[in-house]
């Protein structure tokens, strides 16, 4: 590759149309404002999350593009931390993403058993998505929530003490919402960030 | 031996609210600080205390403090670790989800010892739950005057936000979490440069522990030398240890230093014993980077003597028949579980959360989790268990932060304490414990 080549651009924007509301435009200057003058590229990572919420339920590469021109930064600073935070995902996922804990605490107390049945129940492998969208399952490391193993999250739920009953109706409430945003869903933004 | 601290109003009902908590005494240490002392008596105060950094090193506060760069001329920050990634460990969670004022009361009192204007809380990204809390509870302080300009009309300003991470186990590491507040990847950074002097945005920063700060409220009112009065020797005040693993009772329990293990963990009060009357195997007392240590050496030093819940006891013996502190999460492991495929998992985990940027830490991680899952699947050769020992030998010390260190005690430790059971794993061909499947 010639030296041309490489400082051109990384992609051409043309043709997206990925935006924020104006309304999570305005809390994005709020989260940015935390953070020193000239320093606000400290917001990468609540508006990585954000993006993912609000922007297709994954990073593309134009949306990591257009938080790069948010924060002024080139876009591989978004890319290089976004590959690095698990929390990210880089793919398409389904409509809820179900984070079960594989990590020794959990495995001891009946983990593997759970993570197994989730699979089983939802006829994917971990890392894989239903075929009607609705789930992806991943097997993740510790929640920080070991007390009531096993465990898992759900969008930003703690689902704990799992056996295989509590499984089958989690799901079945999961469906039962289709793929309906929660009405608490315009609440997320303000709550958490 | 059981004083608390820390967790003694957790049953007040409507604690997490910012007006119960004052009626029950909370922010009288953010009005006697900053009315009645200079910054320079809350550190002498903490120092007095003997208090520790409960984030898993054991650092002394107080002298932390004193480290601080003072004369730069730049701004300070004072950062507080609610990263907790560490498995077995979720007693901040606890702490932040039932009586989240006692950390912003303890934090506005440190970073006004401090002398900073600006505090950050780097939350992991899977508590967004608890994210909630912070934010209500710095947005109540804030309302009620004690947070914003001119704190109860002294003319000190402060400033804290919460800030959430994205699931990254080294970002609890202290110059990793910097570097991830600053908005880029967590690679931990060379030291020196310590943070007290070239921290956040290159100023003088100090990263402490939520449990350590939630201990400041109690030392400010009290002061040091009644803080110095919980606990044994060194390990002065109390400790929040997290229980899990094949007990009764898991949870979250504000011990005083000095509780004997076997108290703690058969107990009603405590753990409640071995879930199902079985034996007890092991122990991690410390997190899952502490050595693990067999029954007998547990509840008793290689001496002979009863094992205490101190930082001292548990480090007794050394690498040879001892483990340390560490965060306080207690792992318990009954007669029935696998230490093969224990340290195969936690050999995953630490591969899976290394960095990348030391080759032994980014190599060896991985060389230990295929070398383990092949042991534990019956595929493993007598000479592995002694490649392990080789591999986490050359990680051990040779890498800019202690995640190497974290991932190479498990193995060592348990090829140390349970070689035979490693040893039945390759004549076997199979896993011969039974465990889960
Ligand atoms: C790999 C690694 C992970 C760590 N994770 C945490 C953590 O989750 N929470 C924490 O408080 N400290 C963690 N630490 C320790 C911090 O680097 C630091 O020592 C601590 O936050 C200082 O606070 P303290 O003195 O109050 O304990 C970790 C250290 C390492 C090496
Ligand atoms: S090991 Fe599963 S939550 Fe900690």
């Amino acid at each position: 590759m010639s030296d041309r080549e490489i400082i051109r651009p990384v992609r051409e924007k043309e043709g997206t149309n990925v935006t924020f509301s104006p309304a999570v435009l305005e809390k994005i200057e709020k989260i940015k404002g935390r953070y020193p003058a000239g320093r606000e590229k400290s917001a990468l990572l609540p508006i990585l999350h954000i993006a993912q919420e609000e922007l297709g339920g994954y990073l593309s590469v134009d949306v990591m593009d257009y938080v790069a021109s948010l924060l002024h930064i080139q876009p591989i600073e978004v890319y290089e931390v976004a590959t690095f935070y698990t929390q990210y995902y880089l793919d398409p996922v389904g409509r809820h993403v179900i984070e079960v804990c594989r990590t020794g605490p959990c495995a001891i107390c009946g983990g593997e058993r759970i993570s197994a049945y989730l699979a089983k129940k939802l006829n994917i492998n971990p890392g894989e998505t239903t075929s009607d969208g609705l789930f992806t399952l991943k097997e993740v490391e510790c929640l920080g929530a070991c007390g009531s193993a096993p465990v898992m999250q759900v969008n930003t739920q703690f689902y704990e003490f799992l056996t295989e009953e509590k499984i089958d109706q989690i799901l079945e409430e999961l469906r039962a919402q289709g793929n309906e945003d929660k009405p608490e869903k315009s609440k997320w933004i303000e709550k958490f960030f | 031996m059981d004083r608390k601290i820390l967790l003694d109003k957790i049953d007040i009902p409507g604690i997490r609210s910012f007006g119960v908590f004052q009626n029950a005494g909370g922010y009288s240490a953010v009005e006697k600080a900053l009315t009645t002392m200079s910054p320079e008596e809350v550190v002498e105060e903490v120092k007095l205390s003997g208090l520790r950094g409960r984030g898993g090193a054991g650092f002394p506060t107080g002298m932390k403090w004193s480290f601080l760069d003072r004369k730069s001329g730049k701004p300070r920050y004072l950062i507080c670790n609610a990263d907790e990634s560490e498995p077995g460990t979720f007693k901040d969670r606890f702490l932040m989800e039932k009586i989240p004022h006692l950390l912003i009361e303890g934090m506005i009192c440190s970073c006004y010892a401090l002398g900073v204007n600006t505090g950050y809380i780097y939350v992991r990204g899977e508590y967004k739950y608890i994210i909630g809390i912070l934010n209500e509870a710095i947005r109540e302080a804030h309302a009620n005057g004690f947070l914003g300009k001119d704190i109860l009309r002294t003319g000190y300003d402060l400033e804290l936000h919460v800030h959430s991470g994205a699931g990254a186990y080294i970002c609890g590491e202290e110059t990793a979490q910097i570097e991830s507040l600053e908005g880029k990847r967590g690679n931990p950074r060379i030291k020196p440069p310590f943070p007290a002097v070239v921290g956040l945005y290159g100023c003088p920063t100090v990263v402490n522990n939520v449990e350590t700060l939630a201990n400041i409220g109690f030392i400010v009112n009290h002061g040091g030398g009644e803080y110095a009065g919980y606990g044994v020797g060194k390990s002065t005040g109390t400790k929040l240890i997290s229980a899990c693993g094949n007990i009764n009772n898991p949870g979250v329990y504000e011990i005083e230093f000095g509780l004997s293990v076997r108290e703690f963990l058969y107990s009603d009060k405590y753990c409640g014993g071995i879930k199902g009357g079985k034996a007890l195997k092991a122990v991690i007392p410390g997190g899952s980077s502490v050595p693990i240590l067999p029954a007998h050496l547990i509840l008793q030093t290689a001496s002979g003597e009863e094992r205490l819940m101190t930082y001292e006891s548990l480090a007794d013996g050394g690498f040879v028949s001892g483990s340390m502190l560490g965060s306080g999460g207690f792992i318990v492991f009954d007669e029935e579980a696998c230490i093969v495929r224990n340290t195969w998992n936690l050999a995953r985990f630490y591969h899976h959360e290394s960095c990348g940027q030391c080759s032994p830490c980014r190599e060896g991680t991985g060389w230990m989790e295929s070398v383990l899952h092949r042991l534990e699947h019956g595929k493993g050769r007598q000479k592995d268990i002694d490649l392990l020992v080789s591999i986490a030998g050359k990680i051990e010390g040779n890498t800019i932060c202690p995640l190497g260190d974290a991932a190479a005690w498990p193995v060592a430790s348990a090829i140390r304490h349970f070689r035979q059971e490693f040893e039945a794993h390759v004549e076997a061909a199979v896993c011969p414990v039974s465990q889960i499947h």
